[in-house]
């Protein structure tokens, strides 16, 4: 369950055994992933599986309660400090729900991170700002209003203007289409690998939606109690022989997974 | 279940919030004194905290301090103390109504309004944001909340104290036919230096109080929309008590000789 992508390069993101509870509930119960260097891989999974949680431990955000998580082969798990910044500064997140800060203008919602954390003047952060509003298909006027303004689509575009604006080494996409239609959902992949492209980034995405996970991926891996059942190149997941994947990625109420409906 | 049982673990989960609070309130008020310094929410924070409460502050000060005038009236005279009137609107103003009104005001209007701007930025994860983002949240949201809120306190408290006495001077010259001069006179005549002071020590206090309870019920919300209702009732159920009970506390400190 464990291969590695590149066993001759040094992988970019590596996890061994994370666990994770909260309370009683166990969620990740020992998940084994290894992301190489520019590679984009695809977490699929049900809802409420603890997909964002791996994010969030990997970006220590939450604390699992035992495993390694390694970035660049050094182990990051409760991270302080200096260590803390230069490990954060590796990073940009789309959040499921954008997560835009409303209190703030677009513009500076954008160029959060070199304005109040590296000291960046406002003139050239706004420059920086408009420019990668831009990238992303916005125009500066939109820099100017402030989130509650925009519709969904939009959003969605600000974060992730905000999450490449400081060209990060590893970008995280916690749901990226969910919520906006199909036509809006295809902007935001194409956005989203032309982004990644251009920036060489390390990529983790997380979706349910298998049509996203087929233009992003190159690598899927899918994630059931808690553990990482398969994972393999995209291509392999129309023939993965594994019954929960298939069960996914067509979709069906029958099989092996149990929606647990009875329960609550 | 069990009556003991409860009671054992209804104790119990107050010490851990306690414990809790406690933690959160120390690891918060080291933020204040550590770079960086988020400036411009410091600023933003004493226009919302200090500007936008003058009008409600000023109109419980002014009624507060036109009833107190009424009620002293209406007791003194009946043993000719009339002329005791202004000290006891003065004194009681500056050293109680005034502080402890304005702190019941502001939990209301401010502790409610940090536990709902935090707590939704909670549930939106907008926090977690702030985190990848290279700043940590508890200093860009809840320091300059802290810095602002005790610092802004008695200030909105002096100004709260001068409406409040102005209120009683208006109750007594216009309705009461008292003399002007002299009531300002009296106001004066009795005044200690420390009667004020420690009014504003007070608002200090209670500023603080108010910040912290609307940043921690707000920071450490969970479960959406109805979590963050509960935050805000908790927020200013907590500020208003721990007001009222520091009141007391604080009153026995200062005035402890006599
Ligand atoms: N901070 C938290 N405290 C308690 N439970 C949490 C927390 N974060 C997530 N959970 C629980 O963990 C489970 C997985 O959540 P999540 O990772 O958000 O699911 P998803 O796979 O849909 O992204 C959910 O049941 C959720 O209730
Ligand atoms: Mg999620």
């Amino acid at each position: 369950m464990t291969e590695t992508a590149h066993p001759d390069h040094q992988p970019k993101i590596e996890l061994t055994g994370v666990h994770k509870s909260f309370g009683e509930k166990k969620i990740l119960r020992g998940v084994n992933l290894s992301i190489g260097k520019s590679e984009s891989v695809v977490v699929i999974g049900g809802s409420g599986t603890g997909k964002s949680v791996l994010l969030k431990c990997i970006l220590g955000i939450l604390h699992p309660e035992s495993g390694n998580i390694k970035i660049d082969g050094k182990d990051v798990v409760g991270v302080r400090g200096r260590a803390k910044d230069k490990h954060l500064r590796k990073f940009g997140m789309l959040f499921q729900g954008s997560a835009l800060f409303d209190s703030l203008p677009v513009w500076q919602n954008v160029a959060f991170r070199p304005l109040q954390a590296q000291g960046m003047k406002k003139k050239e952060a706004r420059d920086l700002a408009i420019a990668t509003l831009g990238s992303v298909g916005l125009s500066p006027a939109v820099g100017d209003l402030y989130p509650a303004e925009l519709s969904g689509g939009m959003q969605k575009r600000v974060a992730l203007a905000r999450a490449i604006a400081a060209k990060p080494e590893i970008i995280f996409f916690d749901e990226p289409t969910t919520g906006l239609d199909p036509i809006m959902s295809d902007v935001i992949n194409e956005l989203i690998v032309k982004c990644v492209r251009e920036l060489g980034a390390t990529t983790l995405t997380i979706t349910h939606d298998m049509a996203s996970a087929r233009k992003i991926a190159d690598r899927i891996a899918m994630l059931h109690e808690g553990h990482i059942i398969w994972q393999g190149p995209k291509r392999d997941i129309d023939h993965s022989g594994n019954p929960y994947v298939d069960q996914f990625i067509h979709g069906r109420a029958e099989g092996p997974i149990r929606m647990q409906v009875r329960k609550v | 279940m069990n009556p003991l049982a409860l009671i054992g673990h209804t104790f119990l989960e107050f010490l851990a919030a306690t414990g809790r609070l406690g933690h959160f309130t120390s690891r918060s008020i080291s933020h204040c004194f550590r770079r960086p310094f988020y400036w411009s929410q410091i600023g933003r924070q004493f226009v919302d905290i200090g500007y936008f409460s003058l009008p409600v502050v000023g109109l419980t000060a002014l009624f507060t301090g036109m009833v107190l005038a009424l009620q002293s009236y209406s007791g003194f005279s009946r043993f000719d103390a009339e002329s005791a009137i202004p000290t006891v609107v003065v004194l009681s103003i500056t050293r109680e109504l005034g502080p402890v009104m304005a702190g019941l005001m502001v939990a209301g209007r401010i502790g409610a309004a940090i536990a709902a701007e935090l707590g939704t930025m909670r549930v939106t994860e907008q926090i977690d944001a702030l985190t990848t983002l290279s700043t940590n949240p508890q200093k860009y949201l809840i320091a300059p909340r802290l810095i602002a809120s005790t610092l802004v306190m008695p200030l909105l408290v002096l100004i709260a104290d001068i409406i409040g006495v102005f209120g009683g001077f208006l109750v007594c010259v216009y309705r009461l036919k008292f003399n002007a001069a002299n009531y300002i006179s009296q106001s004066w005549q009795y005044l200690e230096f420390r009667d004020v002071t420690s009014g504003l020590w007070k608002a200090a206090v209670f500023g603080f109080i108010i910040a912290l309870m609307g940043c921690f019920n707000g920071f450490n919300s969970k479960g959406g929309a109805q979590g963050v209702g509960a935050a805000t009732t908790n927020a200013v159920v907590t500020a208003s008590i721990l007001i009222l009970v520091s009141n007391y506390l604080l009153t026995g400190i200062f005035f402890s000789g006599k």
